[in-house]
């Protein structure tokens, strides 16, 4: 245990040698970058009117909406992107290529777009929307239950990629030592390739979730704005900005609070999911 | 006219053109909008306007443009509310053009106009819903059934407090199933047929042409929507803004906004 730590230690102190100073000088201008825009919310923020924000019905209706569709969404994506990110990372087949495209294009696009690109497909006069309309009169827009949608469409790449890439570095002898012994191909995924990828699945649900959380253009595109139904923080946090700017301020360090709690929470599992990916 | 001919006569030859570019010089400066004016409007002139004016704001600016060959007018359409916030924050906007006073007495609160702003149009409401109005609606009671899909605005966007206002003035209590950003909002929800119903201005009726259609609203509980229009403080080019803001409130603009459904201040 000493011995590890006093290795780690050294080793730190290596590279803090090493280092070169104009690398140095630029990496903490990066720091700067990223950090003062959060130092410019804390300096606005109207802290003496933070708690009367907090305590008001329709922001802690809008902080509820948004965990409870951005779990759903996080749930959806890992039910659909695990399977789809082994089918990525294992079956080779042709267009593999292009099909890992399409799933992850939602990434790139500018969320609004993929919300009229779900209009045209999940809406009321969609291309499949207007089936399940007619037939189960069941609609997306402008409910929770589009929100979810929406969330899940920008979301679940994030989640996929992640797992794709730990499944294609895992040690696959683990699996056939498994299959040798007997054990049937569910059982081996499940007991085998699944729990060697979990940091990354962990990783990928974190980061799938964060920008779940995140979504606006698409929610607002798709499922609309609405408070307890469609309006969640982002969406909030816009209009606010609209009425009562305070409001905004105290909204956006809300949001900023739980997404940095929950990165610096699961820092180490992330990080041995990436340096697995290295390996 | 007579520049139009001279223009075609002076492609011959050098010398023609030259004359031509005199006298085409001449027929505009003859020309009574632009007579008083400074000779000089130029530059760029950046227009906040409520997103109710986008048609007929483009086409005044067109016009504008037209006679003004070294002026460059760019817009930004939106809410007025959420262009109030953006001069607010320092958006670099020349004239702000409202929806509704509210907004107008916003900016002038902030300290953000140069001069008293000027009422250039006014607007009423009306019912849009798909063409052919396949839910059959009639009026504004109609907006509270329960098979109706209705969208609106928030109350901070000028649309959300006249709807609001209308609703309230016909006694109908409607739950909304979505906030749009702004007015167009509305319209695109309807005519992608996502939305059964909104309440927008009659020229949004209008400007959308055959993707919508347009149920009035009896004058009773209808609100009239008054357009200001004004100079802001922070303006970078004051000169040219003012100059549309005349030609806004001049003949040539009011003709423009009369023929997209606005109505006379």
């Amino acid at each position: 245990m000493t011995g590890t730590a006093l290795r780690r230690a050294r080793r730190r102190v290596d590279q803090r040698e090493r280092l070169p100073v104009p690398a140095l000088a630029i990496a903490l201008l990066a720091i700067a970058f990223f950090s003062l825009p959060f130092l410019g919310l804390l300096w606005r923020a109207p802290w003496s009117k933070a708690w009367g924000v907090l305590a008001d019905e329709s922001v802690r209706t809008a902080l509820r909406l948004s965990i409870e569709c951005s779990l759903w969404a996080t749930a959806l994506a890992m039910l659909f992107g695990v399977p789809l990110a082994w089918l990525l990372a294992r079956v080779d087949f042709p267009g593999r290529g292009a099909v890992r495209a399409l799933c992850t294009l939602s990434m790139v696009l500018p969320p609004v777009v993929g919300g009229v690109a779900l209009f045209f497909s999940f809406g009321r006069r969609g291309l499949f929307g207007q089936y399940l309309d007619r037939w189960f009169d069941f609609q997306l827009p402008f409910t929770t239950r589009g929100v979810v949608v929406a969330q899940t469409f920008v979301a679940m790449p994030f989640l996929v990629l992640t797992v794709e890439a730990a499944l294609r570095q895992m040690d696959r002898r683990y699996e056939d030592a498994a299959r040798t012994l007997g054990g049937s191909h569910w059982y081996v995924f499940r007991r085998v390739t699944l729990p060697t990828v979990r940091p990354a699945l962990i990783a990928g649900a974190v980061l799938a979730w964060a920008r779940a959380l995140g979504e606006f253009g698409a929610t607002i595109t798709f499922a609309g704005n609405f408070p307890g139904r469609t309006q969640t923080m982002p969406l909030a946090t816009y209009l606010a900005l609209q009425s009562n700017p305070d409001e905004a301020l105290i909204l956006s360090l809300v949001l900023i609070a739980v997404s940095f709690a929950v990165l610096v929470g699961l820092r180490d599992r992330w990080l041995s999911a990436t340096a697995a990916a290295m390996r | 006219m007579v520049g139009l001919i001279g223009a075609s006569c002076g492609s011959d030859d050098k010398a023609g053109d030259t004359t031509s570019a005199a006298s085409t010089s001449t027929a505009v400066t003859a020309s009574p909008a632009a007579g008083q004016s400074e000779p000089a409007i130029s530059g760029d002139v950046t227009v906040f306007a409520a997103a109710s004016l986008t048609a007929a704001y483009t086409e005044i600016g067109d016009a504008f443009m037209a006679e003004h060959p070294d002026a460059n007018v760019t817009f930004d359409f939106g809410a007025s509310s959420d262009l109030v916030n953006q001069i607010d924050e320092g958006a670099p906007a020349d004239v702000f053009a409202s929806a509704d006073q509210a907004n107008m007495t916003k900016l002038i609160d902030a300290g953000a106009n140069a001069g008293e702003p000027v009422v250039f149009a006014t607007n009423v409401l009306q019912i849009i819903v798909e063409p052919e109005n396949p839910k059959g609606i009639t009026g504004v009671a109609d907006l509270s059934r329960s098979d109706i899909v209705y969208v609106t605005c928030a109350p901070e966007v000028p649309i959300g407090k006249y709807s609001a206002q209308v609703l309230a003035a016909a006694g109908v209590t409607v739950t909304p199933a979505s906030l749009e950003e702004n007015v167009k909002g509305i319209v695109t929800k309807v005519t992608l047929g996502e939305a059964d119903a909104g309440i927008v201005y009659k020229t949004d009726v209008i400007a959308a042409g055959d993707k919508a259609q347009g149920i009035d609203i009896p004058d009773a509980i209808n609100v009239t929507a008054s357009y200001p229009v004004v100079v802001t403080k922070a303006a970078r080019n004051a000169d040219a803004a003012q100059a549309f803001v005349d030609f806004v409130v001049g003949e040539q603009g009011q003709k423009i906004l009369r023929s997209d459904g606005f109505k006379a201040p």
